[in-house]
């Protein structure tokens, strides 16, 4: 399997999310600069946290406006699975991939340690290694992780299964305690919490693992010959 | 050239945390009548003026200046230089 993580400007997981994919799950990976916008190559796109362009005027509203959102777009429609982490999935939703919006943390700090996380949904391509209710413990890092949208999509993101991590004890006032969200086609997850920091126990936590690792299996499912 | 005067505002009902921390420290410098604060964005763009200036303004709202998810925006055009 071969993964893209496509790096911006203040991208700064970039490597972590390459260890991950490279490292911890063993698959061939390749860092992609935004502007080298074709992601044709790929089975996997990793849009990494950090703080693209600064997090000018709204966190990943910039990078939006880039060339490689219009390709993203075009690598969602053809069923290419797409995982946003932190800034990636601001990204994500800037550029209207997955609803909603990202407000500034209830208490306003930026906070940066290990959460659990309860798995909502695994019946996903990026979940389907986790069992149904399983706590995880993966570490957010962000100031601006209070995820948003109006009562009407909410309740169309609850219909669908479209939450898939939830938070534990909801740090940051998140509606519905929401960490992760997938699409409704169920190949986009934007999720605010940072498997990419937790695949190994030297870590402190090896449960990230499972998100790439069910990614992985997913795809052999589909595309390898009697895997 | 038109300068375009735009006010960002964070929609009813969209938490506003920041705008909670401000109120509370003006409570705190004793202005009690102070009863919410909603932190918004101001922004002047010098745009060159057009037939469509107007939507154009609107479609830069729309597209990227404000998100409309959780925000508002309005706006007034009127003549202006650069500065």
């Amino acid at each position: 399997m071969k993964f893209a993580v496509v790096v911006f400007p203040g991208s700064n997981c970039d490597r972590d999310m390459y260890h991950a994919a490279k490292d911890a799950l063993g698959e061939e990976t390749e860092l992609v600069w935004y502007q080298d916008a074709n992601l044709d190559a790929y089975d996997a796109i990793l849009l990494p946290g950090g703080f693209s362009y600064g997090d000018y005027l709204r966190s990943g509203a910039i990078a939006s406006t880039s060339a490689i959102v219009t390709e993203l777009k075009k690598q969602a429609e053809k069923g290419v699975p797409i995982l946003g982490v932190c800034n990636g999935f601001q990204i994500l939703l800037e550029s209207g991939l997955l609803p909603g919006a990202m407000l500034r943390n209830k208490n306003l700090k930026f906070m940066c340690r290990f959460e659990n996380l309860v798995v909502e949904n695994n019946k996903t391509m990026f979940s389907s290694a986790y069992k149904k209710d399983e706590v995880v413990s993966i570490p957010i890092a962000h100031g601006e992780g209070n995820y948003y949208c109006d009562p009407e999509t909410l309740a169309e993101l609850k219909a669908n299964n479209q939450i898939v991590f939830t938070y534990q004890n909801n740090p940051n006032g998140s509606v519905s305690d929401i960490a992760g969200i997938i699409s409704k086609e169920g190949n986009v997850l934007g999720m605010m919490p940072h498997p990419e920091r937790a695949v190994e126990d030297l870590l402190g936590s090896a449960d990230g693992l499972k998100l790439f690792q069910s990614m992985l299996e997913n795809w052999r499912e589909h595309y390898v010959a009697g895997a | 050239m038109k300068k375009v005067k735009i006010h960002i505002t964070l929609k009813e009902g969209v938490l506003d945390p920041q705008g909670k921390a401000v109120q509370n420290s003006l409570n705190t410098l004793g202005y009690d009548g102070v009863g919410e604060v909603r932190v918004g964005k101001y922004m002047e763009l010098f745009i060159e003026d057009s037939a469509d200036i107007e939507k154009q303004v609107e479609e830069m709202c729309r597209k990227l200046l404000a998100n409309p998810v959780i925000e508002n925006y309005d706006y007034t055009i009127e003549e202006g230089v650069t500065q």
